[in-house]
C-alpha cells in the first residue's frame, strides 16, 4: 500500500535531513504506529505521503503508485485516497458537525443528495448519532476528533493518517478513539498513526516503527513503545 | 463543479472584505475609464487625421470672384509644377459634401453652413511636403487666389495638445492600473488568509485546484467587472454632461467631430472584457506564485 525506497529528505537550510535514507513499507490494511521524539521525522512522513513535500532522495509510493511521477493537477486525486486526522482536530468553527464532514463531500464535487445519505452513515460508524447539528465549540475534545475522524474516513480512503490523534485527550477518551481506529482499520482501511503516547502503543500491541533523527531505529511487529 | 458554492465563497469574499473591495473596484474604475477616454480619443484623433490631414497637404484657396480663366491658368501651372505631385479641384459643392461628411455627428453646424460659405480651392499634394514655403511664394500672390494654406500646420499643432492629452490619460491610465492590480492581488492574498483554514482542509481532502482557486479568482473578476461598469458609466456621464452639455460649443464650431454615442456604448464590453480578465488573471497569479493555494 506504501513503500518509502531510500528516502531522504532536506529541507532548504537545514542542518541535517529530516528523513535519512528511510526505506519502509506498509500494506494493505495494517496498523502502524509511527512513534518517536519531536524532530525525528515522523510529520515529514506524513507530508510525503500527502505530497506537500517531494523527497530530495528515494522514491514515495502510495497504491502502487510513485508519487514523483504525479502531475501537480492529479494531487488532489491522491489525497482523496488518503484521509488525516491530527492533534489539533481542524473543524471549521462556524459549520456544525455534519456540516464540516458535508463541506469534505461537497469540495471534492459530491451532490447534495449524496451528502444527505453518506453523512448520517458515518457519523452512526464514529458513535456521533443526534449531535450532527452541534458546532465544534458544543462537543468535548474526544466527540471533536470523532467528527474530524469522520470527515477523514466519509469518503471511504485507502489509508488514514492520523498524526497524534490523542495528542489532545484524556487516557479515557484516547483509549475510545483508538477503539474506533481499530474498527476503521478493520474494514480494511490502512491506518498510520504518529503518536507519544506509549500506553496507547504498549495496550494496542500493534506494528512499531521507531524513528529517530530522521532514521528507522526499530520496525518491529506487535511492538511496545520501548 | 458546484456553481453555487463557488459563487457562494466569492461573494462572502468580497463582503468579508467591504472596504478593500470597494477601494479595489474604484481604482479600478478610475484606471478603466481614463482608458477609456484616452482610446476614444485616440481613436477619434485617427479619424480627424485620416480625413484632414493626410489627404490635403497644401490648399490654395480661390477668390470670390475668380473667373474661369484664371482658374484655367492656374489648373496647368500646378500640372506643370515640378513640387507638384496631384492636384485636384474641389469646387463649392464638393467642399460642401465634405464638410456635412466630416461633421456628420453635429447636424446643427451642418445645418447653419451654406455651400456658398466654402470657398472653391485646389487641392495640392506635394512631392515634398516639406517645400510648402516655395509653394506659398509661387501662387499666393497669382491672380484669383485668396491664399494659400498648409493645413499640416494649422492641424498639427492642434493634433500635439490632443496628442499630449492622449499621451497624459494613458499614463494615468496605466499608474491607476498597477494600483488596482496591486490592490486586487492584496484583496486576494487577505481573502487567502482569512480563509486559510477551508483552503487548508480543502485542499487536505482534495478538493480539485479549480475548486480551491475559482472562488478567489471570480472575486476579483467581478470587482474588475464591477469597476468597468463604474467605468462605463463615468464615460457615457463625462459624453452627456461634458461634451454634449458645457462643452458642446467647442464642438460645434471647431474642427473636431464629436465622439458618437455608438463609440461610447462600444467602449462598455471591451473595458469589461479588459477588466474581467486582466483582474481574473492578476488574482490567478497571487494565488500560484505569491499565496500558493
Amino acid at each position: 500500500m506504501i513503500t518509502l525506497d531510500g528516502v531522504t529528505k532536506t529541507y532548504a537550510k537545514a542542518r541535517r535531513p529530516a528523513l535519512d535514507d528511510v526505506s519502509v513499507s506498509v500494506e494493505k490494511g495494517e496498523f502502524v504506529f509511527f512513534i518517536g521524539p519531536s524532530g525525528s521525522g515522523k510529520s515529514t512522513f506524513i507530508r510525503l505521503l500527502l505530497k506537500e513535500e517531494s523527497p530530495t532522495k528515494g522514491t514515495v509510493a502510495v497504491a502502487g503508485k510513485d508519487l514523483s511521477t504525479i502531475r501537480s493537477w492529479k494531487v488532489p486525486q491522491l489525497r482523496r485516497s488518503i484521509g488525516c486526522v491530527f492533534q489539533d482536530f481542524r473543524l471549521l468553527p462556524n459549520k456544525t458537525a455534519a456540516e464540516n464532514v458535508g463541506f469534505a463531500l461537497e469540495v471534492i464535487g459530491k451532490t447534495k443528495p449524496v451528502i444527505r445519505r453518506v453523512v448520517p452513515e458515518v457519523f452512526t460508524l464514529v458513535g456521533l448519532e443526534g449531535k450532527e447539528n452541534r458546532m465544534p465549540h458544543e462537543l468535548s475534545g474526544g466527540e471533536q476528533q470523532r467528527v474530524a475522524i469522520a470527515r477523514a474516513f466519509v469518503n471511504r480512503p485507502l489509508v488514514l493518517l492520523a498524526d497524534e490523534p490523542t495528542g489532545n485527550l484524556d487516557p479515557d477518551t484516547s483509549v475510545e478513539i483508538m477503539r474506533l481506529l481499530d474498527r476503521i482499520n478493520r474494514t480494511g482501511t490502512t491506518v498510520i498513526m504518529a503518536t507519544h503516547d506509549s500506553n496507547i502503543v504498549n495496550q494496542m500491541r500493534r506494528r512499531v516503527v521507531e524513528l529517530d533523527r530522521g532514521r528507522i531505529i526499530r520496525d518491529q511487529a506487535r511492538g511496545v513503545y520501548g | 463543479m458546484r456553481a453555487k458554492f463557488v459563487l457562494t465563497e466569492a461573494a462572502t469574499g468580497l463582503w468579508r472584505n467591504v472596504t478593500m473591495t470597494v477601494a479595489m473596484i474604484l481604482t479600478t474604475a478610475i484606471s478603466l475609464a481614463l482608458l477609456g477616454a484616452g482610446g476614444l480619443l485616440y481613436v477619434q484623433v485617427e479619424k480627424v487625421k485620416e480625413l484632414l490631414f493626410f489627404k490635403v497637404e497644401v490648399t490654395i484657396f480661390l477668390d470670390e470672384g475668380v473667373t474661369q480663366e484664371q482658374r484655367d491658368s492656374l489648373k496647368t501651372k500646378l500640372e506643370g509644377d515640378t513640387l507638384v505631385q496631384s492636384v485636384t479641384y474641389e469646387s463649392r459643392d464638393d467642399a460642401y459634401k465634405r464638410f456635412q461628411e466630416l461633421f456628420k455627428d453635429s447636424p446643427d453646424l451642418v445645418q447653419n453652413v451654406k455651400p456658398e460659405a466654402l470657398p472653391e480651392s485646389f487641392r495640392v499634394k506635394l512631392k515634398d511636403p516639406r517645400r510648402f514655403e516655395t509653394m506659398n511664394q509661387r501662387y499666393s500672390d497669382s491672380d484669383g487666389v485668396d491664399k494659400v494654406s498648409n493645413q499640416q500646420q494649422l492641424v498639427g499643432k492642434m493634433f500635439s495638445t490632443i496628442d499630449a492629452i492622449k499621451t497624459t490619460t494613458f499614463i494615468v491610465a496605466l499608474i491607476q492600473g498597477i494600483a488596482a492590480l496591486l490592490l486586487i492581488a492584496n484583496t486576494i492574498q487577505v481573502a487567502a488568509y482569512s480563509r486559510r483554514r477551508e483552503v487548508g482542509i480543502m485542499k487536505l481532502v482534495g478538493a480539485s485546484n479549480w475548486y480551491v482557486r475559482l472562488p478567489f479568482i471570480l472575486e476579483a473578476a467581478v470587482a474588475g467587472l464591477i469597476g468597468a461598469t463604474l467605468a462605463w458609466i463615468s464615460l457615457i456621464l463625462a459624453k452627456w454632461l461634458l461634451l454634449d452639455g458645457a462643452l458642446e460649443p467647442v464642438f460645434t464650431s471647431g474642427i473636431i467631430p464629436v465622439i458618437p454615442w455608438s463609440y461610447i456604448i462600444a467602449t462598455g464590453p471591451l473595458l469589461a472584457l479588459f477588466s474581467v480578465i486582466l483582474a481574473g488573471a492578476a488574482g490567478w497569479s497571487t494565488l500560484r506564485f505569491y499565496v500558493k493555494v
